[in-house]
């Protein structure tokens, strides 16, 4: 028996079929992975994330422990409500999780952290704001549903309490806005519009059932896989890990080399790899039938026709293009093509930036 | 509840054969396997002419979640694989016991067919597992 969401009931209800994920009981799917996937992109699914950890930071130092804590830089939040989406690394360089920062005020911001590494991740943080004037506190009270699709917003907004039904309307791509514990951040992880919505236990599973009777599908936690691997999105422990830097798992683009001044956790080790990292994280898109997965062998042809090997990270089958993807870890290239050892046979495959689905639209 | 015809014979890892007039076998995976499956994106059928042995890997299914290993149900030749598979894998998952057959089998030892379950030992067999 795992840990339970207040949505677990809910679950059940819905005939979702119950995992063990880090601990937590979640559910799977709720009948058929493919049918809540596309439902996403015509539509709108929701989630119960609820199993992730929310952190309050406040205190008179937050913001400088943040840009210590962070490789992302911090200062770039200046509006009330705003989200960063950072990498926390060791003194290695390595991810040791990939995060969202909401900035709340001067002495108060809020983050959202991955369940499988709760535990490290709240020793590490309480490492770090010991040299700080940081309070954290872990919002068990709160639980988290995102409702994902091209019509999540206009469905949700109507069923939130009133004071916030306009206000999140009008949020922006990657803003949120809190009252009386409700948090609404206009933030996912399908490459959909849509809500990650932070509300109080005990108004979740109401909540929840609101939402299904307005026509938001339950959508299970195989889905929430396939759908951020169409939209490009990592994985912690999957995509990246302890032993990897966010250079080597395509999130150079978060990591803030300015100011330079700036001494993040991790700086030092990856200012001495950066210019040395001879591998690429790419997309791969199978041109032939079969489905891509997680560690098998990618074989890279280079211009002098010597091979040498990579690794893919996350493979699955694209509910949306029809096909296998994968992101994958190979050596750097110029070919556009390389081969995925599948049982011992080799098949064809299409190096691409790692991004295949956007707003229900094929990025290929 | 799953279905489970009883004119077939089961495994215990959950395929079903039926036996056609000329003695040759049809095999496929049963209801309760592709429930457990979930949707099915992508078969690997077995070569046709290639010689199979009992309770060895003999096909694959893919669903969305993983990669899961067939195994030849009893010991012999296969002699035709369904082809239709490679355009329509979720014909598995619709229909399992007539469209999703996924090979036909010339039955090398027909003892064997003695070590296959019937529909209510099968049943069984499922009820005690999934306890």
């Amino acid at each position: 028996m795992g840990n339970k969401t207040p949505l677990y009931e809910c679950h059940l209800e819905m005939n979702g079929k119950i995992v063990d994920f880090s601990g937590w009981d979640m559910p799977i799917h709720y009948g058929s992975q493919l049918n809540e996937h596309k439902q996403v992109r015509a539509k709108a699914g929701m989630f119960d994330v609820s199993h992730m950890t929310v952190l309050d930071m406040r205190g008179d130092s937050v913001k400088e422990f943040l840009s210590t804590l962070l490789a992302n830089d911090i200062s770039r939040l200046t509006q009330p409500g705003k989200a960063l989406y950072s990498c926390m690394l060791n003194e290695n360089g390595g991810v040791i999780d990939d995060l969202i920062t909401y900035y709340m005020d001067d002495t108060f911001y809020r983050t959202v952290v991955n369940a499988a590494t709760r535990d490290k991740d709240i020793a590490w943080i309480t490492k770090i704001a010991h040299d700080f004037d940081v309070t954290i506190t872990e919002r068990t009270d709160l639980a988290m549903i995102a409702v994902q699709g091209p019509k999540a917003r206009e469905i949700t907004s109507k069923l939130l309490p009133p004071d916030l039904q306009a206000l999140s309307l009008d949020l922006k791509p990657f803003f949120a806005v809190e009252s009386n514990n409700y948090f609404i951040a206009r933030t996912g992880y399908t490459g959909e519009d849509g809500f990650e919505i932070m509300l109080p236990n005990d108004d979740a599973a109401s909540f929840w059932r609101k939402l299904a009777e307005a026509g938001v599908k339950p959508s299970g936690l195989g889905a929430r896989d396939t759908l951020r691997l169409e939209a490009g999105m990592n994985l912690y422990g999957t995509d990246m890990n302890e032993s990897i830097t966010p250079l080597e798992c395509g999130l150079n683009w978060t990591v803030a080399w300015q100011p330079a001044e700036r001494n993040f956790i991790g700086r030092q080790a990856l200012e001495a790899k950066k210019d040395n990292i001879d591998i690429q994280f790419s997309g791969l898109l199978l041109l032939e039938k079969g489905v891509i997965r997680n560690h098998q062998k990618v074989i890279v042809e280079q211009a002098d026709g010597s091979t040498s090997e990579g690794e893919v990270t996350s493979g699955t089958f694209s509910p949306t293009l029809g096909q296998s993807i994968a992101m994958a870890r190979i050596p750097k290239t110029a070919n556009d093509q390389c081969w995925v050892e599948i049982r011992g046979k080799k098949l064809a495959a299409k190096i691409i930036k790692p991004v295949f689905v956007r707003n229900g639209k094929s990025c290929i | 509840m799953s279905n489970i015809p009883t004119e077939l014979k089961y495994s215990q890892t959950h395929e079903w054969i039926e036996i056609a007039h000329d003695g040759t076998g049809i095999v496929g995976i049963t209801d309760h396997a592709q429930e457990l499956l979930g949707d099915i994106v992508f078969v690997e059928t077995p070569e046709v002419g290639s010689e199979v042995s009992r309770e060895e890997p003999c096909a694959v299914v893919e669903s969305v979640k993983a990669a899961s290993d067939i195994y030849a149900i009893l010991t012999g030749e296969i002699i035709e694989s369904n082809e239709d598979l490679a355009d329509a894998p979720e014909t598995i998952n619709n229909n399992p016991y007539v469209d999703g057959w996924i090979y036909k089998i010339k039955i090398a030892d027909e003892s064997e067919l003695d070590e296959l379950m019937d529909a209510d030992a099968y049943q069984a067999f499922i009820e005690e597992t999934e306890e």
